[in-house]
């Protein structure tokens, strides 16, 4: 790979991508198993404060990569979000959801105002978690863009057979995820539910990630194609799922969720990977395909984004690492419950 | 509707309504950081549940800020991927760097202030709140750096058929963002100041305790000293932000005052109805002189009309329509300084009655306080609309138009889908908030000394 300025930002927004996928995706996960794994609110409670003083700050590196897409490739930015309009619309819908049932859910003790605001944690955790894998599956399959850069499909020419295998992938990944970070932040009787969720939806998730790696062989031409070869990649994505399985058996699980966090990086550096250098396929004419030198900012701008991520990003790196070392205890019953 | 139209409506719906929730989070949460720090250097426990009183109407307010702004960071690709073509080089950066350097401080630092209280030192935890301080108030910086190139575009060369950067000195050292910035965050500053005036004062019309009369004296008097200095602030800036206006966009400030010609020395007008379509006064009463005071700091100097723009402008763009329309910017523009003008009275007032310590006797002054909450923000949203509104026909001022601007691929289905579930879904939530700060609004202080929270108690 020639890494000029337009290379930098790609990887760099890959990395947006896998600090949100590996950290908002346990988040996901454990809004998702909310419903199934706290029998009461005091639960209830106890499990959402697992990633009470994080999920915000895991929000903020999609937010990041929306922003970083935007400056460094504005056509992508542009044919991406007016394409995928209404995709967009219901993830947008269900973050907003999520969002909001954090902060109020506890505000009233009306078991109704909160059972409403608990449906909204599990319907806005599960939709993102399934309409992000679709979205990917669609960047790296292709849809219909025409030499003008615009989108030409509309909403159900998303939802293709690879699109949703991908999606289910990331939905059940990002639950056996949750489930991990759940078990290793809660005390029992959630602790042990989580436990045989992770048994349950662990295997689902391996199966899945492993179809999605062979219908990326199958449907599309990411290895095929002259491009840049993920190699080996998707095969240790895969590896990394087993050996979580292996290791959760084990109950090490501090090692199953780097394990789960690995598998969820290696998929998402594979899914780049094998787009390099274009950021959406066109499946009319591989010449309408979206790249990141036709769809770029000016050398001008990629070098003052440079200068400031190379400045800031370590910057922030550090201190959300600090966040996750000031709450590494146990939530238990010793535990001030603010949500 | 056609697409345009509805693509402006859920724009404007979603963008307005972003901004309901954010001068409060601007304000507010300068007077939560200087609570909790008076608290940990006098150790006074009134301190520890003002911080925590406020800091809890902060959070809700502040949740729904966050959860309306992701679909501002995604909605200008969806509505204005042409604009996002054509203006992306230079407008993408701000926004990138506003994530970057302000939400990730704001977010990650709130979270450590929510549910550091026991885990952490309290200076630690203290530094907590002032960073999120610093990080939402730097969002505005950036975000507000965006917005100004859209107002008066700088540091830029047209190439290829789109605005790309060649300056980002320029960006950042742009005129109107030195004037807009100031301009919000004060305003801001003023929306929060009225904010605990309102709730001080309802409570100090009804609250017997005395330790409850005495913490919401104080949130009062903190409160009056810092509205009034906001509000005299906000004005002082409006003030220059008008004369930059004239010379950057003086289309703008013709349609707000409805000046259809040009005129030196040029009125100020009271009250005026127009006949749009042929530029023209049916009925007006206008102060002489006081225009040309805005906008030049005396009373003659020439102010320019929207006839004499208007052919000014055909010939510099070609034909069409350069004037925004003029009944919003008219009265949006009336609505902003007749409110400011309000607030400096009532927080006057409230200054001098916390100075001849008469608070408790004004039981008038208490009783307006408490509606006088809508004024910041009938001033902020009828602010932005002039803003915006007085900037068409141009999505980027002399740039680009905002029919050019809309995105291609969105169909008007589509769109009609969006506004509609936009709308509703803000319309609930805006009920489920209201119900929220009404609630702990009149809930009084919390307990006196508060140990682990009672449900973890109760389990
Ligand atoms: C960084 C850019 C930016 C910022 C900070 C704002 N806006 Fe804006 N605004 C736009 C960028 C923009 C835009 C994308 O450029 C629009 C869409 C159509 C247009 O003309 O400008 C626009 C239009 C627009 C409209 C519709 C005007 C019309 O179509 O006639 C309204 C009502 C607002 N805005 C209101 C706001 C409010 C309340 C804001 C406070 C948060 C705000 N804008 C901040
Ligand atoms: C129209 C352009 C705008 C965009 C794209 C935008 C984007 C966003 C986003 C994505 C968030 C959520 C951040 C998080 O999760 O922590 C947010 C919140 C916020 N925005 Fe905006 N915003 C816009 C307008 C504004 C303006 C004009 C201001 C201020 C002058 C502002 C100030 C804030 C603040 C202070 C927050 C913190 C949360 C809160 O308001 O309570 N935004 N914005
Ligand atoms: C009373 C005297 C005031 C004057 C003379 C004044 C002047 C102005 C002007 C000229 C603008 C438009 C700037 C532009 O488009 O370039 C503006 C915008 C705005 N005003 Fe005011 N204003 C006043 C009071 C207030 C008050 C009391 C508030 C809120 C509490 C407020 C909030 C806003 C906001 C949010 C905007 C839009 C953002 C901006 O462009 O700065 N204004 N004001």
């Amino acid at each position: 790979m020639p890494i000029d300025l337009n290379t930098l930002w790609f990887i760099l927004i890959a990395v947006l991508f896998v600090g949100f996928f590996v950290l908002e995706g346990f988040d996901f996960g454990v809004g998702i198993l909310l419903p199934f794994l706290a029998h009461d609110d005091t639960e209830r409670r106890r499990v959402i404060a697992t990633i009470g003083p994080v999920w915000d700050g895991n929000e903020v590196w999609v937010l990041t990569a929306g922003g970083a897409i935007f400056a460094a490739f504005p056509d992508w930015y542009a044919t991406l979000f007016s394409g995928f309009y209404l995709a967009l619309f219901l993830m947008v819908v269900a973050m907003i959801l999520r969002g909001i049932a954090f902060e109020f859910r506890s505000k009233d003790s009306h078991p109704a105002w909160r059972a409403t605001w608990d449906w909204m944690i599990f319907v806005g955790s599960l939709v993102p978690a399934l309409l992000w894998g679709v979205a990917f599956g669609n960047l790296l399959k292709g849809v219909p863009i025409d030499a003008s850069k615009t989108y030409v499909g509309g909403f159900f020419t998303l939802l293709g057979p690879y699109p949703l295998v991908a999606g289910l992938a990331s939905l059940s990944a990002f639950t056996t995820h949750g489930a991990i970070f759940l078990e290793l932040k809660s005390e029992d009787p959630i602790r042990a539910r989580a436990m045989q969720a992770v048994k349950r939806v662990g295997p689902v998730a391996t199966v899945l990630v492993a179809l999605f790696v062979v219908a990326t062989y199958l449907w599309t031409d990411s290895f095929s194609r002259l491009g840049d070869n993920p190699g080996l990649i998707p095969i240790a994505a895969v590896g990394v799922m087993l050996a979580a399985g292996l290791l959760v058996a084990r109950r090490a699980m501090g090692w199953a969720f780097v394990m789960t966090s690995l598998a969820i990086a290696f998929t998402t550096i594979t899914i780049f990977m094998s787009l390099y250098p274009r950021v959406m396929v066109s499946s009319l004419d591989p010449a309408w395909s979206l790249t990141i030198y036709n769809a770029s900012s000016s050398p001008y701008t990629l070098t003052v984004m440079s200068v400031v991520a190379l400045l800031f990003v370590p910057v922030v790196l550090a201190y959300q690492a600090w966040t996750y070392w000031v709450f590494r205890k146990r939530i238990g019953g010793g535990t001030r419950l603010e949500y | 509707m056609d697409a345009l139209s509805l693509a402006r409506w859920q724009f404007g719906i979603t963008t307005v309504y972003h901004f309901f929730f954010v001068p409060l989070t601007l304000g507010l949460v300068w007077a939560v950081a200087i609570f909790n720090t008076l608290w940990v250097t006098t150790g006074r426990e009134v301190y520890r549940r003002l911080t925590k009183f406020w800091g809890k109407l902060f959070l809700i307010n502040f949740a729904m800020g966050v959860v309306t702004g992701i679909v501002q960071e995604f909605q200008f690709g969806m509505n204005w991927a042409e604009y996002s073509r054509f203006v992306g080089d230079i407008f993408g950066a701000p926004l990138a760097i506003e994530a970057l350097l302000a939400f990730f401080l704001e977010s990650t630092f709130l979270g450590i202030w929510v549910f550091g209280w026991d885990v952490l030192p309290k200076k630690a935890h203290l530094a907590a709140i002032w960073l999120v301080a610093v990080g939402s108030n730097l969002s505005a910086l950036w975000i507000l750096i965006a917005n100004s190139f859209m107002q008066h575009p700088v540091g830029y060369v047209l190439r290829g058929g789109r605005a790309e950067m060649n300056d980002f000195w320029a960006l950042v050292a742009n005129g109107h963002v030195w004037v807009q910035f100031p301009h919000v965050i004060a305003g801001a500053m003023a929306t929060a100041g009225f904010f605990m005036l309102g709730i001080s004062a309802w409570h100090l019309l009804r609250a017997r305790d005395a330790g409850a009369r005495d913490a919401f004296g104080r949130s009062f008097r903190f409160a009056a000293v810092y509205a009034l200095v906001a509000s005299l602030a906000v004005i002082v800036v409006g003030h220059g932000q008008a004369q930059y206006m004239v010379r950057e966009q003086p289309m703008k400030m013709a349609a707000a005052e409805a000046l259809w010609r040009t005129e030196n020395p040029a009125g100020m007008s009271l009250f005026t109805w127009g006949d749009e379509e042929h530029k023209r006064d049916v009925f007006a009463v206008r102060v002489p002189g006081l225009l040309s005071f805005l906008a030049h700091n005396r009373f003659t100097g020439e102010v320019q009309g929207i006839r004499d723009l208007q052919a000014e402008y055909e010939q510099r763009y070609g034909p069409g329509d350069y004037a925004p329309p003029v009944m919003w910017t008219y009265w949006t523009f009336r609505v902003m300084v007749g409110a400011g003008a309000l607030m400096l009275l009532l927080a006057g007032w409230a200054s001098f009655a916390v100075w001849r310590d008469r608070v408790d006797a004004s039981r008038r002054l208490l009783a307006w306080l408490v509606p006088a909450i809508a004024l910041p923000y009938a001033a902020n949203t009828a602010g932005w609309l002039f803003t915006e509104i007085g900037r068409q026909p141009w999505i980027v001022f002399g740039l680009q138009r905002t029919a050019d601007g809309v995105s291609r691929a969105v169909t008007g289905a589509e769109l009609l889908v969006s506004l509609v579930g936009f709308t509703l879904l803000y319309g609930a939530l805006m009920a489920a908030d209201l119900y929220l700060l009404d609630k702990y609004g009149k809930a009084g202080l919390p307990a006196e000394a508060e140990g682990l929270s009672a449900d973890a108690a109760r389990a």
